[in-house]
């Protein structure tokens, strides 16, 4: 469950970005529509407790954010938020497996090997586990960053443009793939993006 | 998936970097840890074979030359002093006691020495089979000489004249080996101990014929070892023989200081150089970590949205230098070892002298403390800059 209301947010007095009321329930999906210079990925980076924003308010789960410590923001991110960015990043010294396994430990839990195993056949990498992620394909890498957002099951699921390096095979299967993982955890997905290739596949859109 | 075992990772993955770091680490903390060895073992031994011994009379020459023949028997005699004077001295109520050496031969590289008992007493040798010498060709041996030599109680041999191997044999007068000592870690171990009386029996035809006709031949030692009965001596013997007799005085305490003071310019050159090394490690570390700081800029803004903290990170970033740190420490150490074991080998085979402690000194601690001191200096003024990154533009950016 993800909730914002009056979210404000100023670079400096010339551009300042006023973001519709979102609501996103647990199990729902939601797309956010945007051409560039809208504020996608300044939204997308409030939602994920990157910045802080002006006025606003910003609900996860039953938390409002907007009021937290820096470090109570770091907890919240590392449990409860899930991120999928445009280009997939990693540690680069560490192999795949690794990488899932470094969101149990930012969060403080276990690293949970079994589920790292499920995600990567569910999404179609098991077999590369032991490789660095820079061996991997894009789409692969993609699929990768996937399942790093869900390895602690977080409550909400936040994508930045989470298909637009891919190609159209690649694409659907990525958001198929967003969809299905976060309805199985009952999480809120939200997909910000400007491609235009997503816009029937979400019941619920915004248009920034 | 912990910290640590993130830094190694990263550590692993600029392994040319982290190679650089180490290498500059490990020489830096070899040569001093080396030096400090060298320089503990070195006292060591002078100590040892000085102790009780508080003075040398000799010929006339270095007085450097005089204890480092007679006491450590590396370097060359100044030459011959009458047995007499020597006599006379040791009736001097403030001596304590003289022990006369007479050297001029070796036998394969080990020196022989003529002298008495007390030389013996003096170093506390202990039998290790045989008996002491007692008449003249008789000889005791170190342990070392035994090992080298391979001679046991009953064998004979001939000296060679000189202190080099190649010197002319006296072949017409054969030593009886009788016993051999203990090993005693002083400078008994690589010596032929005989009667003095043992040198001037060889010795005697070839002076007969070098003094044509002169005066009835007077015996000559070396030198001798003279202990004190009381401090008053030191101020008041040496003065004494230098402006009364033909000996020359040295005073061992004085010299082997003067000695070490030599080596001591030496050795703080090297050690100076060594912690310039160091350094130039610290800023080696430094410069690898903020580079890869600012490569993995991306990383670090990805692992703070997901959760870590920046202190986490900074933590993260300090590892890696102190993980060089101790990596440098250890090859260090184990390099001045294998230093150490080097300089033995040349030592044993060039003066008789080995070096075999090889147990970690006290001070290399304060060396692993400045090790990783220089680590974490040279790790956290780039980790620093993780309280910089500002997580949304480093992530828009990219």
């Amino acid at each position: 469950m993800l909730e914002t209301q009056g979210l404000q947010y100023a670079y400096h007095a010339a551009k300042k970005f006023h973001f519709p009321d979102i609501v996103c329930r647990d199990g729902r999906a939601l797309l956010i529509l945007g051409q560039s210079g809208k504020g996608k990925t300044t939204l997308l980076h409030l939602l994920a407790l990157l910045l802080r924003p002006e006025k606003g308010v910003i609900r996860i789960g039953n938390e409002e954010a907007t009021s937290l410590s820096p470090s109570g923001l770091a907890r919240l991110r590392a449990g409860r938020i899930g991120i999928v960015y445009q280009r997939a990043h990693f540690v680069n010294a560490l192999s795949v497996l690794d990488n899932l396994l470094i969101s149990n430990y930012l969060a403080g839990r276990k690293p949970d090997r079994q589920k790292a195993a499920y995600l990567a056949e569910q999404l179609g990498f098991a077999e590369h586990l032991q490789k660095k992620t820079f061996q991997l394909s894009q789409g692969e890498q993609q699929r990768v960053s996937i399942a790093r957002a869900l390895m602690n099951a977080p409550s909400v699921i936040l994508a930045d443009e989470p298909t637009s390096n891919l190609d159209d095979i690649n694409c659907d299967r990525v958001i198929r793939l967003l969809k299905e993982q976060s309805a199985q955890i009952n999480a809120s997905l939200i997909v910000v993006t400007h491609d235009q290739r997503l816009k029937d596949t979400f019941e619920d859109r915004i248009s920034l | 998936m912990n910290l640590l075992q993130l830094s190694w990772a990263n550590l692993k993955d600029k392994k040319l970097n982290s190679f650089l770091s180490t290498l500059l680490l490990t020489l830096g903390i070899g040569i001093i840890s080396l030096l400090l060895l060298l320089n503990k073992q070195l006292e060591d031994q002078f100590r040892k074979n000085l102790r009780g011994i508080d003075m040398v009379v000799g010929a006339k020459g270095s007085p450097l030359q005089l204890i480092l023949s007679s006491v450590y028997q590396i370097d060359a005699p100044t030459g011959n002093i009458p047995l007499s004077e020597v006599e006379k001295l040791a009736r001097n109520p403030m001596v304590k006691a003289a022990i006369p050496l007479s050297m001029g031969d070796n036998y394969h590289g080990f020196r022989i020495v003529g002298t008495t008992g007390k030389y013996v007493e003096h170093f506390g040798g202990e039998l290790e089979s045989g008996s002491l010498f007692d008449k003249s060709m008789e000889v005791t041996i170190g342990y070392k000489v035994a090992e080298g030599s391979g001679l046991k109680p009953g064998d004979t041999f001939a000296g060679s004249h000189g202190f080099d191997q190649e010197g002319e044999t006296h072949g017409d007068h054969l030593y009886v080996v009788k016993g051999v000592f203990k090993p005693s870690g002083s400078v008994l171990d690589q010596l032929i101990l005989t009667d003095i009386s043992s040198v001037w029996d060889i010795h005697a035809d070839h002076d007969h014929e070098a003094e044509e006709g002169g005066e009835a031949h007077e015996k000559e030692v070396t030198s001798a070892l003279i202990t004190f009965r009381n401090p008053m001596a030191m101020m008041m013997l040496p003065r004494m023989i230098n402006e009364n007799t033909k000996l020359q005085s040295a005073l061992s305490s004085i010299e082997i200081n003067r000695l070490i003071e030599l080596l001591g310019v030496g050795i703080d050159t090297l050690r100076a150089l060594a912690i310039l090394i160091m350094l130039i490690a610290g800023v080696s570390v430094f410069v690898s970590l903020y580079n890869s700081l600012k490569e993995r800029k991306y990383e670090m803004a990805l692992l703070l949205s997901m959760g870590a903290t920046r202190t986490k990170l900074f933590f993260l970033l300090l590892f890696e230098g102190l993980l060089l740190a101790v990596m440098g420490f250890i090859a260090g150490v184990s390099l001045s070892r294998l230093g150490l074991w080097l300089f033995s080998q040349t030592a044993e085979r060039d003066f008789n002298y080995s070096f075999g402690e090889f147990s970690i000194l006290p001070e290399e601690f304060y060396l692993l403390a400045a090790a990783l001191v220089i680590g974490v200096l040279a790790a956290a003024i780039p980790s620093l800059g993780i309280y910089r990154i500002n997580i949304s533009k480093t992530l828009a950016e990219d």
